[in-house]
């Protein structure tokens, strides 16, 4: 075995991330790894490589027991990563960049016809031709991903370290690399491949490992592993500690639609997305990790714009150059990653809460205090907002509390359509349903939803319909008379066809 | 002709955003110079031409290390008052013996160099801030030494040499300034270094992810960047006969300016030697310009408003640079 990794935990600041996790790799094996977001996955590599340290748990690699302090040191020991950013100087040429820091020197000078003729010897074994002394940064992303492993390759790497490699490739890229990842086998070389697209994991790789909060749930061969039984390994069956909230009608055909898209695509991700939210309804948009559904909504949101395809608002085509002209028009977004794109962490709940209204609340160019302290008073109380003050700073509150500061945010602006991207992620269980409660009565007061989630319990509890995405395209639409988690988790594992 | 530009656009393919710039460097000093040269009967006399090289070549070095320290992405404020106080304690060792002289100028430019590398790596400083605080450091300390008024050279060690004399018919300094060019070149064309320092310039973090070391790289090249301005006092303290502690101010800019204007972005990472030279000599051209038209008596133009025209001729330059940058990457797709 080449690499075995037992009993592996991690922390951070007292939250676990990692619980007596376990990966096995033998030599020349293309080991694939999988899992939600947060399922532990990228903690366990950078503990692999070094860029963490564990807390429990034993590494061995080729037979000795390891304990890597700095990426440096796994790379040295024959562990390379290939990172989703590909870690290449961009202005350098191809040849040094394979060379860096391993120069090959004649008397202390560089010699450059030795690195140019490795550089395009090694690059021919993948069937790469090219001018090694052009910068890496005139090349595709699927040749620079090439040019990694090439060095990883002269580094005489053991195990590679694929951190969804083919997430910015289009599919003659991913062939491409597929070709490369075989190479490297026939060498005897072990992949570790990250990823999410369900068709290239079967095509490619020869095991699965799945990884769900910070455990290893399940090893297996792929042969072994039906994509269904895949998926739910991944999803898992959280039992739904949030009350059953199974609501007669939901989808009303009657009802105005109030946004829909059809056939919008946009570069990779986004290739054909079709859906409908109506009045009143909360639209759930599901999907694996990868699948488009964040990219979607940025396109709606005019964050992004759409290549091709139609996106109506109350039936009038639209297409918003930047975020403050859906706004305009009464869209509202609550981003996944609440500490990226969310809240100020040392602004006070005051200040996080009226971000977005502030235009509407200067008065001659200065902030009416009053009027503002009025709406984030009535927002605290309506949404169960557990502080001390208003001017307490947000970083102060629990992740469900925070929440809901963004989702007052947005509310206190009166929008008509609110999409929220996994309103629910790393709030814990009882807050999650006060959340999902909270959206659900906001629809029946006539607010649109566009909820984008991970959680399949979270869908079925509140979603008056599905509309599925793969691949960047809308492959199924299930009605809330036909959504059960079996629906929901066959459309989400039969990608393509 | 559209075939002809063509072939030409084949034959010229630049491999970098910065080649293009660094060409056009070489052009707008080719221009000047025939501009130069038709206009005044003196310009190519070979006073003039000694001369401008005596004088810019301590530009010419302050320049070079500049390079080096944004090719890393970092800026060096300092280098105008290190060469400033360099020169004040040149001048006050050159009584002893003239490489007494030499060596403590240099030395006072290399411990500044170090204290900046080490601020930078050590102690996570931004090198803008770092650098601004050695700088005003480095003028304090060359006035107090200096008891704020230039110091005189001792004439009787030969110190004076360095500055003034020529070998082979050709000012020392600029022979100094050479041999530093060719020096820089080989590090950074022909050395495993000069390559580490633009992959740093690149990005850091990827750079240490690709095993180099870093932060030794970065003391390096502020060191080398803090020696060649005390290279350039000394020079100063010996070409004109005393230390001038007030003499740097605003060198640093000028050094930069060089810099940008030889095709060096500021964001670090790729860079040229040559092209950094061709930057200072052509600064130092446009200054040596206003000269002669202050000569020629046509218009009589302050030292402010000659600021006012070497200003707004780099602001059109660095323009230009950006247009042909944006243009190739347009073209190459990045």
């Amino acid at each position: 075995m080449l690499l075995s990794m037992q009993g592996i935990s991690k922390s951070f600041s007292g939250v676990s991330a990692l619980r007596s996790a376990s990966l096995e790799i033998d030599d020349g094996e293309v080991m694939a790894l999988v899992g939600q977001n947060g399922a532990g996955k990228s903690t366990l590599i950078k503990i692999l490589t070094g860029a963490y340290q564990r807390d429990e748990g034993t590494i061995t690699f080729e037979g000795d027991e390891v304990s890597f302090a700095t990426p440096a040191e796994s790379q040295t020991s024959g562990i390379a990563t290939i990172y989703q950013e590909i870690n290449l100087a961009p202005q350098r040429s191809v040849a040094e960049n394979i060379y860096m820091a391993r120069e090959p020197r004649i008397f202390g000078f560089l010699d450059r016809r030795a690195m140019r003729k490795g550089a395009a010897g090694v690059l021919r074994t993948f069937n790469l031709d090219i001018d090694v002394d052009m910068p890496v940064a005139r090349f595709s992303a699927a040749t620079r991903q090439m040019i990694a492993i090439a060095r990883a390759v002269t580094q005489k790497a053991r195990l590679v370290i694929m951190d969804e490699p083919t997430s910015s490739l289009d599919e003659k890229e991913v062939g491409i690399l597929f070709e490369t990842i075989r190479t490297l086998q026939k060498r005897g070389v072990a992949v570790l491949f990250i990823g999410h697209r369900l068709d290239e994991l079967y095509a490619i790789c020869d095991r699965v490992t799945i990884m769900r909060d910070g455990q290893t749930v399940a090893k297996s061969t792929m042969r072994d592993m039906p994509k269904m039984d895949l998926v739910r390994n991944m999803l898992g069956k959280e039992l739904a500690a949030f009350e059953a909230m199974t609501r007669e009608g939901g989808h009303d055909e009657s009802r105005p639609v109030r946004l829909s898209l059809e056939n919008v695509g946009a570069g990779l991700r986004v290739r054909d997305v079709s859906l409908t939210v109506r009045e009143g309804e909360i639209a759930g948009l599901a999907g694996l990790l990868g699948s488009g559904r964040t990219e979607t909504a940025r396109i709606i949101f005019g964050i992004d714009q759409q290549d091709h395809g139609t996106i109506r608002i109350n039936g009038v085509e639209r297409t918003y150059k930047e975020p403050a002209d859906a706004i305009a028009d009464g869209i509202g977004l609550v981003s996944e990653d609440r500490k990226v794109d969310g809240i100020i962490p040392d602004m006070s709940i005051r200040e996080n809460m009226t971000l977005a209204l502030l235009p509407k609340l200067k008065k001659a160019g200065v902030v009416d205090r009053d009027r503002q302290n009025e709406i984030v008073t009535r927002y605290i109380k309506a949404l169960g907002v557990k502080c001390v003050s208003p001017d307490q700073p947000i970083k102060e509150l629990s992740g469900g509390n925070q929440q809901k500061v963004l989702l007052a945010r947005w509310l206190c602006t009166d929008p008509r359509l609110l999409i929220i991207d996994e309103p629910t992620r790393g709030i814990d269980i009882g807050a999650k349903a006060e959340i999902l409660k909270l959206l659900r009565n906001l629809a029946d007061q006539g607010l649109s939803v566009l909820m984008i989630s991970s959680e399949l319990e979270e869908l079925l509890a509140v979603a008056d319909g599905v509309t599925v995405l793969s691949d960047g395209r809308s492959i199924a639409h299930l009605p809330r008379a036909d959504l059960s988690e079996t629906a929901l988790m066959s459309a989400m594992a039969h990608q393509a066809d | 002709m559209n075939a002809i530009l063509k072939t030409a656009a084949k034959t010229f393919t630049p491999k970098s955003s910065g080649d293009l710039a660094r060409l056009g460097v070489f052009v707008a000093l080719a221009g000047l110079i025939l501009f130069g040269a038709l206009r005044y009967d003196n310009f190519l006399s070979p006073f003039n031409i000694l001369s401008f090289l005596r004088y810019n070549s301590m530009f010419a070095l302050i320049a070079l290390g500049m390079a080096f320290v944004i090719m890393t992405g970092g800026i060096d404020l300092s280098v105008g008052a290190v060469a400033a106080m360099s020169s004040v304690v040149a001048a006050l060792l050159s009584p002893y013996h003239w490489f007494a002289g030499l060596s403590g100028g240099l030395a006072a430019g290399l411990v500044v160099g170090l204290i900046n590398g080490f601020i930078v790596t050590k102690m996570r400083i931004q090198p803008f801030i770092a650098t601004l605080a050695t700088m005003l450091a480095a003028y304090g300390t060359g006035l107090l030494l200096a008891d704020n008024q230039s110091v005189s050279v001792s004439y009787d060690t030969g110190f004076t040499i360095i500055g003034q004399d020529d070998f082979l018919g050709f000012p020392i300094p600029a022979w100094i300034a050479i041999v530093a060019y060719i020096v820089g070149w080989i590090v950074l064309e022909r050395r495993a270094l000069g390559r580490h320092i633009l992959a740093i310039g690149d990005g850091e973090a990827t750079a240490s992810l690709m095993g180099l070391k870093v932060d030794r790289t970065l003391l390096a090249v502020y060191a080398a960047s803090g020696f060649l301005a005390g290279l350039a006092g000394v020079i100063l303290a010996s070409q004109f006969g005393a230390g001038q502690p007030t003499e740097g101010v605003g060198w640093e800019l000028f050094a930069i300016a060089s810099v940008v204007v030889g095709g060096t972005l500021l964001t670090g990472g790729s860079g040229s030697v040559g092209a950094t030279l061709g930057g200072a000599l052509l600064l130092g051209i446009v200054f040596n310009i206003l000269n002669f038209e202050n000569g020629l008596g046509v218009i009589s133009l302050s030292a402010y408003w000659q600021s006012v025209i070497r200003g707004s001729f780099l602001l059109v330059v660095v323009i230009l640079q950006a247009g042909l940058v944006k243009k190739q990457d347009k073209a190459s797709g990045m």
